[in-house]
């Protein structure tokens, strides 16, 4: 529309500025470093069960390389793998689509977003070469572990990891901005923020809670690096600082970052379970309030993560009234999903399969999160590997299940193409047991005392009972890495052999299914208007069982009144 | 030539605000709590050490005044030049965004030597916790000093040519901040002892 399409190869496909580009490359690269976190799990897991074996495809591992396989999963899994692909690659994709913009608010600074986040990818794969390996403190990176070089034996792996990680926040600053900015801005005349699809109303609240919540951890990460190359002494007791202080700053912005991820997941399955589910969700302003409540709630449950720390114990019982506290805005979020389930024509498709699985696992999750937060019982089970359980049967479902979710779902979006629902089936079939056989031992050894940071679990003679365990647990994560092959096969052979989707495949409601898919650069060929709110389906009579948003009504009303509630 | 046609007419928005000044908003939020986390850190680890105050003598209190005169005078030359943009006077906005260039430039200089004094006096980074603190804040304060005169450069620059005016409202916007990060340094780390 007013910018034509770039005709250059390098302006189309590298440096572009189109949105949905650059969600294709910040959903690519997230997956190219799920390979990599996988590969990770996969090594830390046969160490686990095979203690000193030779692995395959990475040889023994020594025990301060197991530090940096174990941070350097977690670290890549929530940094590159969750955010970019839930909230860059989404985000990006879907809020200016689904809003009816022709492009982000400020298209150049999201492709800046975009390669200043690439410039961190490469320096965080780059710290597993550098002499003493990658950083090796915990994804946490608590001092003096990431404090001083000789505590962990690593120096520059953690300079990088520090440098690395603060690239991703500069990127994902100005992509939050962009995405908040974008989503209450640029909507189409007719529709107020009440109208807005769950997804868009999830990213904004995302976005706002990183935004905010980031800043601490900033200062924090600056005070870490100066700590470790200039010698201040902001962690170091011995210089008067206090190790605390940095927990505070990390899980200050550590704790909202699990909902910055949650968010736009939840997101993803709300539009989902509407398509399918042939019904408008139950309770779109009681969701969207329990959002913004969580929102508010998530910057007063932090030191939950610090029951053991040394934090004063007066302290432990309002942060363990607020943890339990936030469960019930999202255990009213779940129930309004599965209120929408009731009396519906469900469609069963693979992207309904693994929304309806997140509900279930999350479910899980968050139970299991209620038991570690509350103080007394999290003191005899911090840092083993039930909070290990419980926080994958959170983040699983999260970054996984509802990734999924909306790439089979969005994939006509993406490339014109509906991916193959056969093999798609054999990926939902093994992704959902493999990932329940890995991680439901794991709540057993962790009830056996099994720490989540040692290396060999044999050495204590109180877990060689669990070694059964350990193995089944391995078996599983083996198997949830071999089920993601059929979906590796069909994410790149549907670009080419995938069913042509046309507009709206799965006779969905919201604006991004008004125009082609994919969609061309401008996104619309006309400019849009929403004449209902987002969620209209099996409306009382004849007809078909959908009324998009996008669709005049069927008597033509006054021009004007459609256009009416545009400023709110 | 009337107003309205130097003026660029920003694109129409959802909520009638330009992107730029709601872009600005969330960005300044953003600066806030980077600030708000290590004020309040700061603060919290000095409530368990009383002689912190001493150290804080040593800091020239009459520097830290008049480069807080400095700053707010600065502020009012960021204000007047919106003000003149409103007015479609862009050659009187350019200059007086230079002008507040010129006040940043006061400011750096009279920090700099504040930052001379005190190393001279063996007052380093690694003295002692509070002096780390002290450094580490004016320090990445400063910064912002000097990421807002670049800014302020280029928009100056772009407001003569007759584009982007409505950029000088968001760097008008971010110098308040900085500002007002520095008011609240200015008595936690010098005044308070």
């Amino acid at each position: 529309m007013s910018h034509g399409e770039p005709e250059s190869f390098v302006r189309k496909y590298i440096f572009s500025v189109d949105h949905k580009v650059i969600a294709k490359q910040y959903m690519i690269t997230g997956l190219f470093m799920a390979l990599l976190g996988g590969f990770l799990a996969y090594a830390l897991r046969s160490q686990l069960a095979w203690p000193g074996d030779s692995i395959v495809g990475l040889g023994v591992i020594a025990p301060h390389a197991y530090n940096s396989v174990v941070t350097l999963h977690g670290t890549i899994m929530v940094f590159w793998v969750a955010m970019p692909i839930l909230v860059a690659g989404f985000g990006n994709l879907l809020v200016p689509l689904m809003v009816g913009a022709e492009d982000m608010a400020f298209p150049r600074l999201n492709m800046l977003s975009y390669w200043v986040f690439f410039l961190s990818t490469i320096v965080i794969i780059a710290s597993f070469f550098v002499p003493g390996g990658a950083a090796g403190g915990g994804w946490t990176a608590y001092p003096p572990l990431s404090g001083t070089v000789h505590a962990s034996g690593v120096n520059w792996g953690m300079n990088l990891w520090i440098l690395a990680v603060a690239l991703e926040f500069v990127a994902f600053l100005i992509g939050g901005i962009n995405i908040i900015t974008t989503g209450i801005n640029m909507r189409v005349p007719g529709m107020s923020m009440w109208d807005l699809p769950l997804f868009v109303w999830e990213e904004l609240i995302a976005s706002i809670v990183f935004l905010l919540a980031v800043g601490p951890l900033i200062a924090g990460a600056v005070m870490l690096l100066l700590d470790r190359s200039f010698g201040t002494g902001f962690y170091a007791p011995s210089a008067g600082g206090d190790p605390l202080l940095f927990q505070h700053l990390f899980w200050f912005f550590g704790h909202p970052e699990v909902y910055v991820l949650l968010l736009p997941a939840l997101g993803i399955m709300g539009e989902v379970l509407c398509a399918f589910s042939r019904k408008t969700i139950f309770g779109y302003r009681t969701i969207v309030w329990s959002v913004i409540s969580a929102g508010l709630l998530s910057f007063v449950v932090w030191a939950h993560h610090q029951f053991v720390s040394g934090l004063d114990p007066r302290l432990a019982f309002p942060f363990s009234v607020t943890t339990i506290l936030i469960s019930v805005p999202f255990a009213v979020h779940l129930f309004a999903f599965i209120a929408t389930l009731y009396k519906a024509s469900i469609r069963f498709t693979v992207a309904m399969a693994f929304t309806l699985a997140m509900i279930a696992l999350f479910m899980i999750g968050g139970v299991t999160g209620v038991i570690n937060g509350s103080a007394a019982a999290d003191i005899f089970i911090h840092d083993t590997y039930f909070v290990v359980a419980h926080f994958h049967y959170t983040l699983v479902p999260i970054v996984f299940f509802a990734t999924f979710s909306g790439i089979y779902f969005w994939y006509p979006k993406l490339f014109g193409r509906l991916m193959n629902e056969g093999l798609g089936w054999v990926h939902f079939a093994g992704t959902f047991f493999f990932f329940n056989l890995t991680f439901i031992p794991q709540f057993a050894l962790g009830l056996m005392g099994h720490h989540r940071r040692i290396a060999n679990p044999q050495i204590f003679e109180f877990l060689r009972d669990g070694q059964g365990l350990q193995v089944l647990s391995t078996i599983g994560v083996i198997g949830l890495l071999a089920a993601q092959v059929p979906f590796v096969y069909n994410f790149f052979a549907s670009m080419v052999r995938g069913k042509p989707a046309g507009r709206n495949p799965w006779e969905a409601t919201t604006l991004e299914w008004a125009t082609a898919s994919p969609p061309p650069h401008g996104n619309f060929d006309e400019p849009q208007t929403a004449y209902r709110g987002p969620y209209v389906y099996s409306p009382p009579g004849e007809g078909p069982d959908w009324i998009p948003q996008f669709e005049p009504p069927a008597e033509a009303l006054e021009p004007d009144t459609a256009i009416s509630e545009t400023a709110s | 030539m009337t107003n309205s046609a130097i003026i660029e007419q920003p694109m129409e928005t959802a909520t009638e605000l330009p992107n730029s000044r709601m872009a600005i908003w969330w960005f300044l939020a953003s600066e806030v709590a980077i600030f708000g986390g290590l004020i309040v850190a700061y603060v919290l680890v000095r409530l368990h050490h009383p002689e912190w105050g001493e150290y804080a003598s040593h800091t020239i209190n009459a520097a830290g005044a008049i480069n807080t005169m400095v700053l707010l005078t600065s502020s009012l030359a960021v204000v007047l030049a919106h003000q003149a943009v409103e007015e479609g006077k862009l050659e009187k906005a350019s200059k007086l965004l230079l002008t507040t260039v010129a006040f940043g430039l006061v400011f750096l200089a009279i920090k700099a030597y504040e930052y001379t004094h005190e190393l001279h006096a063996g007052f380093t980074p690694v003295t002692n916790l509070f002096w780390s603190f002290y450094y580490l804040m004016t320090g990445l304060h400063g910064l912002h000093v000097v990421g807002g005169m670049i800014a302020m450069i280029a928009v100056s620059r772009s407001v003569r040519r007759g584009e982007h005016s409505a950029r000088v409202e968001c760097v008008g916007m971010y110098w308040h901040l900085v500002d007002i990060v520095w008011i609240f340094l200015f008595p936690l780390l010098y005044l308070a002892s």
